[in-house]
């Protein structure tokens, strides 16, 4: 089939604002609009600028704004949008530096502000294996283990784009997942630095970041749960 | 001006071996993390199905078993000292992970939860066992995560997108490497005393594949370019489950499960080819079960793939066959809901990529380039070896699918490159550091930048007659078409013929033509394309030598496998156009070569 393919173009060596580039493509409906992407740079213009690398959805390179919304490029099909016109964009919130690559440094630096490792102070286990935990207890913190670092649901919050001092979606995520580890030392560290002005409470609870997320983790809710833990101070 | 920065240690990739060795390397040596890709893209988050480590948590196992299935999955090529050494390791290696924080999944009494994988037996009744550690179908991604929080932790420096382009060695041995950064265009200088590759691995050269867009050789290559050789390349595994067309995995955890292979009679046709373990046989020898159905017109539809078919009645049906059991003893019975817990990813792959939901229907799949066995040589501590006669270059060390120690021989068992860039990440992390302590900071050689320059120069100035995607494409098809699951001497004559001639298109034609210094990925690529290029090259040489059918390597005209001429492993070097190559011992201590059955 044939589809119009448009790309919101920045260079900045050569451009003054962005602009839109747009080819007529002969395509596949299964083809993925990272696909469309590798056609545009390998065939019309190599000077196109993306991040990828996985190509199926696990590596979190390649989120941008893909008809209006935030995905992956690898993880949406031409069938998928439905349209003859696919319209793609970088991530709003983060500088761009080229084309579609915008500047990860202030999502990774809100990542690494969570302390998001295992905090654990006691000795290991005697018997020098591993420690015990349920699958009850694994399951509680199951769903944001899954986060891959793509920023597509911090890019696509309100309160983020008014205030990029909000440590946004993904680091609660990423808080989250020690929070309710049986096995974590850290959440009251955690709790305080997310009750700050720049935690929590400026989620505005719109649901964008559950929606943009492609690895479909329930982000408003696991927010919701961290901004219970910090009322009650309990970790159920 | 040309950016100089100076560290004990450098560490060239910040995928699971990369970060292994800079937590072990920075407890006494001031190290740094070069990657082109922010750690957390590495392609180790890709992996699925587990780590393996005979933990014994649900069944008796012994890393002795799992030493000798690691022997018989290499077809004998692996050296044995250094299996023993690693199955050996990866018991306290898989603590050591669930420590830092990893989130295994568990048993009912709370241990690691494992579950069975191709080629891992119980060396007595020689049935599948379970010693895949696991975490959900995303223990790759588990496993990069953690080891990129501990470095958080630790604030381990890291030079993320940075390319290195070229390893410097002066008065024998390193001195650093050059690399261009993406966001500036600016080539940067690291000295260092010890230099770690860590660069994952090149399977890009085929066109059915398993793997990331990132995964271009680069480490091999540019080691290949500074006189050091490639071992064992002509083994390069395929994975019997890829997604028809695209090449994603499905992992063997599905048949680990319970899933079978199907043919377009509905034949469950491994019954044939491995009467013991059937659809948990190596995946060389289920690869190469497919092709031979393929190649009878059983393919699905008379077509280029099978069906693997995960769905309950199916499952639960051929667990009845077989007598399988539950840990207690119960059988082995599975509902839809059971199955889509232990494989969520999977499920969202075959939705998303396929439209098929695999717990109602079964999911197109074709053999799919999957894993370097060979790269890089190094022994037990990551030291890289330059000869035959296993002189290590002193500073140089590679660990992880970029490196050769050899573990997997002719064939990888599943599992067992995780196992691999945790023990020997660890190890040449250590050794690097305690060799940086001894070792002076050799001093830059004049040109320390030039051989990088050079070849982005020749990228810019070709004649533009050669488009990198295109030759790329060609490349990929020559590779699969004739350096594939099956081999023979005319396809690998020809399909050299065709590598030198696309060489020698790509370093006459090829003609970047973004001339901007951010973010130029398109001169990046072209670079990439090159490395390729040469491993295609090295991978086709090297097969097209070695007269014999082992492990992954299956030649139609050579079907047996020869001990006597070949039970050894080749070194590789490359030389301009030229390929020389030599073979090394294989070290064997506890297991003589037997015929390899399943
Ligand atoms: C889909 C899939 C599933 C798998 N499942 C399993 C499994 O279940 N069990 C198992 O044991 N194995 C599995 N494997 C194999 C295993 O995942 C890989 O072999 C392993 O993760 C490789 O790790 P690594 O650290 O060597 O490389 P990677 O994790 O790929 O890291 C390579 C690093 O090198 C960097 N790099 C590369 N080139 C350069 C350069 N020029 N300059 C700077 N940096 C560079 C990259 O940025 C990256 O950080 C699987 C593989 C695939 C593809
Ligand atoms: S390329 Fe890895 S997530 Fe899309």
């Amino acid at each position: 089939m044939k589809i119009t393919f448009k790309v919101l173009r920045f260079h900045p060596e050569r451009d003054e604002k962005p602009h839109f580039d747009s080819w007529d493509l002969e395509v596949e409906p299964t083809d993925r609009v990272l696909d469309l992407l590798e056609q545009v740079r390998g065939f019309y213009d190599g000077s196109l600028a993306f991040r990828r690398s996985c190509a199926h959805g696990v590596c979190g390179s390649d989120a941008m704004r893909i008809n209006g919304r935030n995905r992956l490029a690898c993880k949406v099909l031409v069938r998928d949008l439905d349209s003859n016109t696919i319209t793609v964009e970088p991530l709003l919130g983060l500088r761009v530096l080229k084309d579609l690559i915008v500047d990860m440094d202030p999502f990774f630096k809100a990542y690494r502000s969570v302390k998001p490792y295992l905090i654990h102070t006691s000795p290991p286990v005697a018997d020098g294996r591993e420690r015990l935990q349920s699958p009850e207890q694994r399951e509680r913190f199951d769903d944001t283990t899954k986060c891959i670092l793509c920023a597509a649901c911090t890019t696509s919050c309100p309160a983020y784009w008014s205030n990029g001092d909000y440590v946004g979606p993904a680091a609660i995520v990423n808080a989250h997942r020690f929070i309710f580890d049986s096995r974590d030392q850290g959440a009251a560290e955690r709790l305080r630095i997310l009750n700050e002005q720049t935690g929590v409470w400026r989620c505005r609870t719109v649901f964008n970041c559950t929606e943009a997320c492609p690895r479909d983790i329930k982000i408003t809710q696991a927010i919701a749960e961290v901004k219970r833990a910090i009322l009650t101070g309990k970790l159920d | 001006m040309t950016q100089t920065h100076i560290f004990d240690v450098i560490i060239v990739g910040g995928g699971g071996a990369g970060l292994m060795a800079a937590l072990n390397a920075s407890k006494s040596a001031k190290t740094a993390v070069i990657s082109k890709l922010y750690p957390s893209r590495s392609h180790t988050g890709a992996a699925q199905g587990g780590i393996g480590a005979a933990l014994g948590n649900l069944e008796e196992d012994q890393p002795e078993w799992h030493t000798y299935d690691t022997v018989k999955g290499s077809d004998w090529l692996g050296d044995q000292d250094a299996i023993e050494f690693m199955c050996a390791e990866a018991v306290q290696a898989v603590y050591d992970l669930e420590q830092m924080g990893l989130p295994f999944s568990r048993t009912p009494d709370g241990r690691i939860a494992q579950r069975p994988f191709g080629g891992h037996t119980n060396n007595l009744t020689g049935k599948p066992v379970r010693r895949s550690c696991y975490a959900a179908d995303r223990t790759g991604h588990m496993i990069l995560q953690t080891l990129y929080q501990q470095c958080i932790k630790n604030e381990t420096q890291f030079f993320d997108e940075f390319e290195v382009l070229d390893l410097i060695l002066a008065e024998g041995a390193v001195a650093g490497v050059v690399a261009l950064e993406m966001a500036t265009g600016e080539l940067h200088i690291f000295r260092a005393r010890a230099i770690i590759f860590a660069t994952g691995g090149y399977g890009r050269v085929w066109e059915i594949t398993s793997n990331a867009y990132a995964y271009t050789g680069d480490g091999v290559a540019v080691t290949l370019r500074r006189g050091i050789p490639a071992q064992d390349m002509e083994f390069f595994q395929f994975h019997p489950t890829g997604i028809h067309k695209l090449g994603i995995l499905i992992t063997e955890a599905v048949r680990g499960e319970g899933g079978i292979l199907i043919n377009d009679q509905g034949e469950r046709f491994m019954q044939r080819y491995a009467p013991h373990v059937r659809d948990l046989a190596s995946r060389d020898v289920v690869s190469r079960a497919m092709y031979l159905e393929m190649r009878e017109g059983r393919g699905i539809k008379g077509g280029r793939y099978l069906y693997l078919d995960v769905r309950p009645e199916t499952v639960n049906r051929c667990a009845e066959e077989d007598g399988r059991t539950r840990p207690d003893g119960q059988p082995y019975r599975v509902t839809g809901e059971e199955i889509l817990s232990k494989i969520p990813d999977i499920a969202d792959f075959c939705r998303t990529y396929l439209g098929v939901d695999p717990i109602t229907q079964p999911m197109p799949v074709q053999p799919t380039a999957h894993y370097a066995m060979g790269g890089i040589p190094t022994d037990l501590y990551g030291r890289v070896i330059v000869d035959a006669e296993k002189r290590v270059l002193p500073g140089l060390y590679a660990a992880g699918e970029c490196a050769c120690v050899s573990v997997h021989g002719a064939n990888r068992l599943g599992t067992n490159s995780l196992v691999d860039l945790v023990v020997f990440g660890k190890h040449a992390g250590l050794d690097a550091a305690r060799y940086a302590t001894e070792a002076a900071l050799p001093e830059l050689p004049a040109d320390a930048l030039e051989f990088s320059r050079q070849q982005l120069d020749q990228l810019r100035n070709g004649d533009g007659s050669e488009q990198v995607a295109a030759l790329t494409h060609e490349m990929q098809a020559v590779m699969f078409e004739d350096v594939g699951v099956f081999r023979t001497r005319q396809g690998l004559e020809s399909a050299v013929e065709k590598i030198r001639q696309l060489r020698q298109r790509y370093a006459q034609g090829v003609r970047v033509k973004d001339t901007g210094k951010v973010f130029n990925t398109e001169l990046v690529n072209a670079w990439e394309l090159g490395n390729l290029l040469d491993l295609a090259l090295v991978t086709a040489v090297s097969a097209r030598e070695r007269s014999e059918s082992r492990g992954a390597h299956a030649r139609e005209d050579f079907p047996e496998r020869d001990d006597a001429r070949w039970m050894k492993h080749t070194l590789a070097w490359l030389k301009d156009d030229e390929i020389r190559l030599d073979y090394k011992p294989v070290t064997i201590t506890r297991f003589p070569p037997k015929e390899r059955v399943y």
